[in-house]
């Protein structure tokens, strides 16, 4: 496989960007496999094969999820703005608009670092890190 | 724009990476709880209490046939540590000056790396957080009069997780001056010290300011919770014409979930 989650130098980047680039790469691809599954459900017409193709549909929806959650962790911005929209009634652009709108000044993507978007230095866990 | 304020800081972005870089270097040295237990989150600023799975029994409203009970939590603290940098310090970074004076913003961060660990390590009862030495079942012994008696001490401790059913590995927090004895010593033979307490424990040695002694704890994970809040984070109080003031903050809760995962050891 290449590395072409990285649109820069890695070697240029911190350990904490590439992490999120390797998680919106997996991301990308968890949600490329929702939409396989999805098409391939909609023109099977063998019960089980059907079966089979669902549960795994199941475990990408899982596999997206987790992802997800761990980029909006480090990402307050985004994060910011997927309270706004996500599991709300109404109308999703309009959410969408004003979420960004509220979030404009927050800085997180602006910054250019993930993990300062919000100032947080991005320190975590330390379990297993050399001293 | 957050809680933090950044944004009305008089500090130019590289300012900002200054002084975090420079805080994030202190604070990992320091940071000794969070090499050594599971850590969550962080969960953000709006973030307040960490689950317990628990209730209390409350009085039923009025109403015959309803039984009631309200959800115990353990609420988050808030840490915060203030400094102050000079502005001409930050104009001479911004100069492309390599040796901005960051004193205030490395004692800040060393205070609130030491009130973290004894949090985690001896508890902070106002806040409702039992430590892991303190919540034990095993009566602290003594690690030692001097730093030969330690391999001993460390592996009685070792035995005593075991007798109990916890597994390794394992890892040891220790106090400074505890810490500093066993870099400083070799045992008969020229072996390391270090080296040896580390193949008893078949886990990290951690230096830990903030700790009485030492404690051995099982590293399994899942015996003790570390939930984030907000991250540690630079933030703005306010400024004058000489320096700005900032403070560095977290926010977080720690829940001991197995008692005897853990050995402590009396200084």
């Amino acid at each position: 496989m290449g590395f072409d989650q990285y649109h820069e130098p890695p070697e240029e980047l911190s350990p904490q960007t590439r992490t999120f680039a390797r998680l919106c790469a997996s991301l990308t691809e968890e949600a490329e496999a929702i939409g396989w599954y999805e098409q391939r459900l909609a023109v099977e017409t063998d019960a089980e094969a059907k079966a089979i193709m669902s549960d795994a549909q199941g475990e990408e929806f899982k596999h997206f999820a987790m992802d997800l959650e761990f980029l909006l962790r480090r990402s307050p911005r985004w994060r910011q703005i997927c309270e706004g929209v996500l599991f709300k009634d109404g109308d999703i652009v309009e959410h969408g608009e004003a979420a960004e709108a509220g979030s404009a000044d927050g800085g997180g993507d602006a910054d250019g670092e993930t993990g300062a978007a919000d100032g947080a230095l991005g320190i975590g866990s330390l379990k297993g890190a050399e001293r | 724009m957050n809680h933090l304020l950044r944004r009305l800081a008089p500090i130019s972005d590289a300012g900002w990476e200054l002084l975090d870089d420079e805080a994030g270097e202190r604070l990992c040295g320091s940071l000794a709880a969070r090499r050594l237990v599971d850590f969550s989150g962080p969960r953000g600023w709006r973030h307040s209490a960490t689950n317990l799975g628990r209730v209390d029994a409350v009085d039923s409203p009025a109403a015959d046939g309803v039984s009631a009970a309200q959800r115990r939590v353990l609420p988050l603290v808030e840490l915060r540590s203030e400094f102050s940098v000079s502005l001409a310090e930050l104009r001479d970074n911004d100069r492309g000056a390599v040796d901005a004076d960051l004193q205030e913003l490395d004692v800040a961060a060393q205070r609130i790396a030491v009130a973290e660990n004894v949090a985690v390590f001896h508890g902070w009862a106002k806040a409702g957080i039992a430590g892991i030495a303190d919540a034990s079942p095993v009566e602290a012994q003594p690690l030692g009069e001097s730093a030969e008696e330690y391999p001993r001490s460390v592996a009685r401790a070792v035995e005593a997780l075991r007798a109990v059913g916890v597994d390794g590995p394992y890892g040891l927090a220790l106090g400074p001056d505890e810490y500093t004895r066993v870099i400083e010593t070799a045992e008969h033979g020229g072996y390391p010290l270090f080296d040896h307490l580390e193949k008893i424990l078949a886990g990290p040695i951690v230096w830990a300011p903030g700790v009485k002694g030492a404690v051995v704890l099982s590293l399994r994970g899942g015996d003790f919770l570390f939930e984030s809040g907000q991250d540690l984070a630079i933030g703005y109080s306010h400024h004058d014409a000489d320096a700005v003031h900032l403070y560095l903050e977290e926010s977080f809760s720690f829940v001991v979930a197995t008692p005897e995962a853990a050995a402590p050891l009396s200084p």
